[in-house]
């Protein structure tokens, strides 16, 4: 792993395209999407306390952002360690439960009351975002434990296993209290009293933090030897890449986020019950990394975004936005069964160095050399899926 | 002219066309802000919601039922303060983010007035926490867990909760002198497990003992194993608070054990016999007693008149939730009178505050009895003991008075 090159383009900088193309230094990159993140997410909440978007479209918005962090989450496990796994929902519902009740217990030791985390304060704030971790790391946990024995099947059979997971972690929140003696779930009358807190600068605050560290570990070496693996196992092994460490930690870290995203879910809902983390719920995560196309964290966000908003925008016709959203499937499967963006991803420091150059992409034949090497290998990228 | 369209091409224009309309869609919710309170045409505006799609329809459809044919019959009547009420009606699957998304949209966008919703517990929790910010009146049909109606003063139900209606079967059964009570109930079902768990709180407090409590898991049909281990121990009577598919089958196994004593129920009994299907024999019914709010059995004249209206409405025989659905619109609707008669601004937090005011201090006769509040969400009223004649037919036992 001491080789230096990526090992395939996540964009940008081909170090063969000679010295006469510009480029921009890491830290600009990096400052630059943070001012756009920033800018956005105040943006959005200026319109929000302006009342531009009212409550309605903006808890739709928590919802997509929460969606958003789930995808992205599987996505690690599906599009770039490429496995199959059914049982996100079971870390979502592990992340939700225990973020749930370490914040219920210690806003209660520490005198916290509902109104803190509705206003704001500091002190709420540093329970939700310590809420928030031990959330993740009880998904980890049981990532950890999911991982290894899964992870020694493929294809089809590390899909059923994960799926059977999945539904003992349901059944273990359904019937926990009696077996402990005491009310620690709520069974299923549902988890109450979960204080209200999550909300727009929360949400999309982490969505841009898990965004950000998925985006560095994939780039990172540890995200190469992840990719190797995807791309041939074999031949990642024989190349001294430690496949069961790799495949364990991808899983692991996709059941971080998705119990960080099953926390957002719990503040956001105030009740939990284990029904609603079932089998549908983990297709429904899977459809959405699928159709945005499996490797693509645009793609995710993207189609998370659109599925979200498809249900509620076409409530008017109740009775037939399943259908729609059926239909919706059925054809960008038929016509791109790659996903909406395939394996695409979207780097905005690589629209800029294409400005930068004078890179267009109508004046292709005047920047021919050093444009075809970056779009060359971008494509074959994309048709290695 | 299409003929040299690529396949890509054809996807970059459908992925175009499909983004514009979901943009549409999203512009499209913005626009209906302005319609606060519905004040503009003379109407009010009301929300019903719950789940007309999925696991619970059967619920969600039989309390939209109920309760649109009360605001349908309230319209023809003149409306209130001549005003007519136009029923806003969401679907929310059974899903507590759905149900948010749908209550915050009735109160956003289509500038509600009050709710008759949600259906059952989880998302009518999600609602209630919701809707306490708003101050919103809501009224559920049927959600019985008793966190609903304890996050604000502004969420009513017009059902008993199910501990109450364990209380309530304790007590007729401490009546009838029953010694020894077995129970059978479903493991992980938050409604058969509240019942059970305080059925044999009261009913131990009462002198009756517990003698087997048995469970059984979801979509189990075979229980003759826990039958004869409940019927080993010789009980008086056998309490089953489950849903009638349940109880069919259980009454039926049991009684082919040989077992010939009384069965007690609670309000998931209606329609175990007489209804869509039959799930117990008639023979097996002898001695059967459950509590319910409603039967179509009841002779007083606002139930006999209220089965009449829906048959004539839906053709179809009222359950239990229909009549939960009708008391439900009917206690918001007294609520609104208040705040009409008051003269008050349709949207207004006064009016609001009238209409919760309106709903705590009001009594309403409804087909499920008579509905007051004392202080707090839970109904004060009586409920009805039914039991069975030879051929199936249900019949009043006892009405039970507060």
């Amino acid at each position: 792993m001491s080789e230096k090159r990526p090992i395939i383009s996540m964009g940008g900088r081909g170090p063969a395209s000679g010295g006469a193309r510009r480029t921009l230094p890491m830290p600009a990159r990096y400052a630059i999407n943070a001012v756009v993140v920033l800018v956005l997410l105040i943006l959005g909440e200026l319109m929000i306390d302006g009342g531009a978007i009212n409550r309605y479209q903006s808890t739709v918005l928590e919802q997509v952002g929460i969606y958003i962090i789930l995808a992205v989450s599987l996505n690690i496990a599906t599009g770039y360690l490429g496995q199959l796994p059914l049982g996100h929902a079971g870390f979502m519902s592990m992340g939700a439960y225990g973020c749930s009740i370490f914040i219920i217990r210690v806003s209660e030791a520490l005198g916290v009351g509902a109104r803190d985390f509705v206003t704001g304060t500091p002190m709420a704030l540093v329970v939700v975002v310590a809420g928030l971790i031990v959330g993740g790391l009880c998904a980890a946990v049981a990532g950890i434990i999911i991982g290894i024995p899964a992870l020694r099947l493929k294809g089809d059979y590390l899909a059923i296993i994960t799926l059977a997971f999945a539904e003992i972690i349901r059944v273990v929140m359904l019937n926990i209290d009696d077996v402990l003696g005491f009310e620690l779930t709520g069974g299923a009358a549902g988890l109450t009293g979960i204080p209200g807190f999550s909300s727009f600068l929360l949400v999309f605050g982490c969505v841009a933090v898990v965004c950000f560290l998925i985006h560095t570990m994939m780039k990172s070496r540890h995200g190469r030897a992840i990719l190797a693996i995807r791309d041939n196992e074999i031949a990642a092994e024989a190349t001294g890449v430690n496949t069961t460490y790799y495949k364990t930690l991808a899983f692991v870290v996709s059941a971080f986020f998705a119990g960080v995203a099953g926390g957002l879910y719990a503040g956001c809902v105030g009740v939990l019950q284990p029904a609603v983390f079932g089998f549908m719920k983990s297709i429904e995560i899977l459809v959405m990394v699928v159709l945005g196309g499996m490797g693509s964290m645009l793609g995710s966000a993207i189609s998370a975004t659109v599925l979200t908003i498809l249900p509620e925008a076409l409530r008017a016709f109740s009775e037939y936005r399943m259908i729609a959203y059926a239909v919706v499937l059925i054809i960008v499967m038929i016509f791109r069964p790659q996903g909406l963006l395939g394996s695409y991803d979207f780097s905005l420091s690589r629209i800029i160095e294409r400005v930068m150059n004078r890179d267009f992409p109508w004046s292709k034949k005047d920047a021919a050399p050093a444009a075809d090497v970056a779009e060359g290998k971008e494509v074959s990228a994309d048709a290695e899926r | 002219m299409f003929e040299n369209v690529s396949r890509r091409q054809f996807v970059t224009g459908s992925a175009a066309a499909a983004l514009a309309l979901g943009l549409v869609g999203c512009g499209g919710n913005g626009g209906g802000d302005s319609a606060g309170g519905g004040d503009a045409s003379g109407a009010i505006k009301v929300g019903i919601m719950g789940p007309h799609t999925g696991d619970n329809s059967s619920y969600g459809l039989a309390c939209l039922n109920g309760a649109q044919l009360y605001f349908k019959q309230l319209n023809a009547d003149g409306g209130i303060n001549g005003k007519q009420i136009e029923p806003v009606v969401y679907d929310e699957k059974g899903d507590a983010t759905e149900a948010v998304n749908a209550y915050n949209r009735l109160v956003q966008e289509d500038g509600v007035t009050g709710i008759v919703g949600d259906v059952t517990t989880g998302p009518t929790i999600a609602v209630a926490k919701a809707s306490v910010a708003d101050n919103m009146p809501c009224v559920t049909p049927s959600a019985t867990a008793a966190d609903v109606v304890t996050y604000g003063e502004n969420y009513f139900r017009a059902c008993v909760t199910d501990p109450e209606q364990g209380r309530v079967m304790a007590n007729f059964a401490a009546e009838q002198g029953y010694k020894n009570v077995a129970t059978l109930y479903l493991n992980g079902s938050d409604y058969s497990e509240g019942v059970n768990e305080a059925f044999c709180e009261e009913a131990e407090a009462l002198g009756i003992t517990i003698t087997a409590q048995e469970s059984y898991a979801e979509g189990d049909v075979d229980f003759n194993s826990q039958l004869t281990n409940i019927i080993g121990t010789n009980p008086d009577a056998i309490l089953v608070p489950n849903y009638y598919q349940d109880d069919g089958m259980i009454v039926n196994q049991a009684r082919g054990q040989g077992y010939d004593k009384v069965f007690l129920g609670v309000d998931g009994w209606s329609g175990i016999y007489g209804g869509s299907e039959n799930y117990a024999d008639a023979a097996n019914l002898h001695d059967c007693y459950y509590c319910c709010a409603f039967s179509s059995s009841n002779e007083s004249e606002t139930a006999t008149k209220f089965v009449e209206d829906y048959e004539a409405e839906y053709s179809e025989t009222p359950t239990n939730f229909c009549a939960l659905g009708y008391d439900a619109a009917m206690v918001l609707a007294g609520g609104l009178t208040a705040a009409e008669e008051a003269g008050l601004e349709p949207g207004s937090e006064d009016y609001k505050q009238a209409v919760i005011d309106g709903i705590a201090d009001g009594t309403v006769e409804g087909v499920t009895g008579s509905i007051a509040y004392e202080g707090t969400g839970d109904p004060v009223k009586s409920s009805l003991i039914i039991s069975f004649n030879e051929d199936g037919s249900e019949y009043t036992f006892e009405v039970l008075d507060v």
